[in-house]
C-alpha cells in the first residue's frame, strides 16, 4: 500500500497538470448559443443571463449556469474575477484580469465579456486598449448549413453607435455545443480550470497525508484521515483493479485507477457544493470528459499485447469472410469505447445540473418573475423539497460515475493486458 | 423530434437497466454469498446499456 500511494502522488501531478494545460482551450462549451432568447427580436443582454425585460427564460439560465465562464459568480452581483490568458494571431498575447471588463461594460483589446465568457470582436478596425461599450446586442440568424436552415445566435457588441460582430469563444469542439475555433485562442483559467485546480490540490494536501499515514502505522491499525480513505483504497483494489485487470498486472496500473476514480469524485462533489468553491460543472464539460477519455484510450493502447491486437485486428479461430466484417468493427470498437466513456461522464452529471437548476428556475417561473409571490413560495417549496431529493441522487451519482470511469477503464485495461486470453476466459465461465 | 429520439433512447435503456436489474437481484436471492461478484457485474453492464443510449442521446441533440 505504501509503495502504492507514492506512486499515486506523482501520477496525479502529472495528470492535474496535464488537465490544466489541455483543458482550458477548449474547455469551453455550451452557454452561447442556447440562450433562449425570443426570435427576430434584438435587445440588450446582460452578463449572466437572468434580467430579461419580457419574462424567465429557463432554458437559457439554466444552459449558462451549467456553462464555463471567465469569472465566478457568487451572489447577487458580487463575481470573483480571473486571469485571463488571451491569444489572437493577429494582435498577440494579452493578459488580464476579467475583472477589467466591469460584467461587459469594457472592451479590452478588442475582446469583450459576453454572458460570463470571453468573446472578440472580429474587425480589426475596432480600437485596441480599453474602451467602455454601450452594450452587447443579440440577434437571430438563419444560416443554411448543410442544407437545412439553422437559428444561430449573432452577438454584437455596441461602440459609439456602431454594432460589431463578436467571434464566438474559443473551443476545440468544432462548435458542437457552440463556439469553434474561431479568430482568438482562450487559454485563461475560467471557473473550470479553477475548480480542477481545487480538486488536485485538495487531492494533494489530502493524500500525502493519508501516504504519511502508511508510512507511520506499517503492519498497524490505520489512524485518522488514513482511515477514512482506506475502505475506498481496498475497495478500488479488490473490487475493480484485481478482478479487471488480473492479480498479474494490476499493481502497475492502480495509480492510474485511483488517480481517475479520486479526480472524478472531487470534481463531482465540488460540483455539488452551490457556491463559490464549488458550483462548477467540470465533469459536466465534454472537455474534460475528453481529456479523461484520451488518457484511458493512450493507457490501453499503448499497454496492449500481441493477443489484444491480434484480437482487433485479425480475430484468430474465425472464418475469414467473417473476419473482414468484424475487423472493421472491432477498430471503431477501440475509438467508441473511450468516446463512450467520455459521454457517460459528461451526460449524467450535466443532467443532474439541468435537473436541479430546472428545479430552482420553477420559483422564478411560478413567481412570474418577482411578480407573484405566493407562486414564489410555492414554487420555492416543490423546487426546494425535490431539489433536496435530487441532490441526494446525485450524491450517489457522483460516486457511481466515478466508480464506473475507473471499473471500465480497469476492464479495457485488463481486456489489453490479458495473457492466454482463450484459456482465461473458458475458466472464468 | 430530437426530443422525440431522445425520450425513445432513455425508453431502451429504462428496459435494459431494469432487465439487468431484476435478474441481479433473482441472482443474489438465490446465491447471497456471490453478491458481491454479481453487483459489480450488475453495474458494469449497466453501464454498457446506458451508453447505447448515451449515444443516441447524443445523435438526438445533433438531429436537434
Amino acid at each position: 500500500m505504501v509503495r502504492v500511494n507514492r506512486k499515486i502522488g506523482f501520477v496525479w501531478a502529472i495528470a492535474a497538470g496535464l488537465l490544466w494545460a489541455a483543458s482550458p482551450l477548449f474547455a469551453q462549451e455550451h452557454g452561447q448559443e442556447q440562450n433562449g432568447h425570443t426570435t427576430g427580436e434584438t435587445h440588450e443582454t446582460h452578463s449572466e443571463g437572468h434580467g430579461e425585460s419580457d419574462g424567465y427564460d429557463a432554458v437559457g439560465t439554466v444552459m449558462n449556469h451549467i456553462a464555463d465562464a471567465n469569472e465566478f459568480h457568487v451572489w447577487y452581483n458580487t463575481h470573483i474575477a480571473l486571469p485571463c490568458f488571451l491569444y489572437a494571431p493577429a494582435q498577440g498575447w494579452s493578459f488580464f484580469s476579467s475583472g477589467k471588463f466591469e460584467h461587459g461594460h469594457k472592451a479590452i483589446d478588442g475582446y469583450v465579456l459576453n454572458h460570463g465568457r470571453v468573446n472578440r470582436v472580429a474587425d480589426p478596425a475596432f480600437p485596441k486598449g480599453e474602451v467602455h461599450i454601450e452594450g452587447i446586442t443579440h440577434q437571430k440568424d438563419t444560416v443554411l448549413k448543410a442544407g437545412k436552415e439553422k437559428v444561430v445566435d449573432v452577438y454584437f457588441a455596441t461602440y459609439e453607435g456602431k454594432s460589431w460582430l463578436l467571434d464566438k469563444p474559443s473551443t476545440l469542439d468544432g462548435g458542437f455545443l457552440g463556439g469553434g475555433i474561431t479568430s482568438f485562442y482562450d487559454f485563461s483559467i475560467t471557473k473550470n480550470v479553477f475548480t480542477m485546480l481545487l480538486a488536485a490540490v485538495l487531492l494533494v494536501f489530502l493524500f500525502t497525508a493519508v501516504a504519511r499515514g502508511y508510512r507511520r502505522n506499517e503492519g498497524k491499525a490505520p489512524s485518522g484521515i488514513q482511515s477514512f480513505f482506506e475502505p475506498f483504497f481496498v475497495f478500488i483494489r479488490d473490487e475493480v483493479s484485481k478482478p479487471m485487470i488480473g492479480e498479474k498486472h494490476y499493481e502497475r496500473f492502480q495509480p492510474y485507477i485511483m488517480t481517475l476514480f479520486f479526480f472524478i469524485l472531487f470534481c463531482n462533489l465540488l460540483g455539488l457544493v452551490p457556491f463559490f468553491p464549488g458550483s462548477s460543472n467540470v465533469t459536466g464539460n465534454l472537455a474534460v470528459t475528453l481529456t479523461l477519455a484520451v488518457f484511458t484510450f493512450l493507457v490501453v493502447s499503448l499497454n496492449g499485447n500481441k493477443h489484444y491486437w491480434e484480437h482487433v485486428f485479425w480475430m484468430p479461430g474465425i472464418p475469414a469472410w467473417v473476419k473482414i466484417i468484424l475487423t472493421p468493427v472491432e477498430i471503431l470498437g477501440l475509438f467508441l469505447r473511450p468516446f463512450s466513456l467520455m459521454i457517460r461522464l459528461f451526460a449524467n452529471i450535466s443532467a443532474g445540473h439541468i435537473i436541479i437548476l430546472s428545479l430552482i428556475g420553477l420559483i422564478f417561473l411560478f413567481g412570474k418573475n418577482g411578480e407573484s409571490v405566493g407562486g414564489a413560495v410555492a414554487g420555492g417549496i416543490i423546487g426546494g423539497l425535490f431539489t433536496v431529493f435530487m441532490n441526494l441522487i446525485e450524491l450517489l451519482v457522483a460516486f457511481l460515475q466515478a466508480f464506473i470511469f475507473s471499473i471500465l477503464t480497469a476492464s479495457y485495461i485488463g481486456s489489453a493486458v490479458e495473457d492466454h486470453h482463450h484459456h482465461e476466459h473458458e475458466e472464468a465461465h | 423530434m430530437g426530443a422525440i429520439g431522445a425520450g425513445i433512447a432513455a425508453l431502451g435503456a429504462g428496459l435494459g437497466v431494469g432487465l439487468i436489474g431484476s435478474q441481479a437481484m433473482a441472482a443474489i436471492a438465490r446465491q447471497p454469498e456471490a453478491a458481491n461478484d454479481i453487483r459489480a457485474n450488475m453495474i458494469l453492464t449497466a453501464a454498457l446499456v446506458e451508453g447505447a443510449a448515451l449515444f443516441a442521446i447524443v445523435v438526438g441533440l445533433l438531429a436537434g
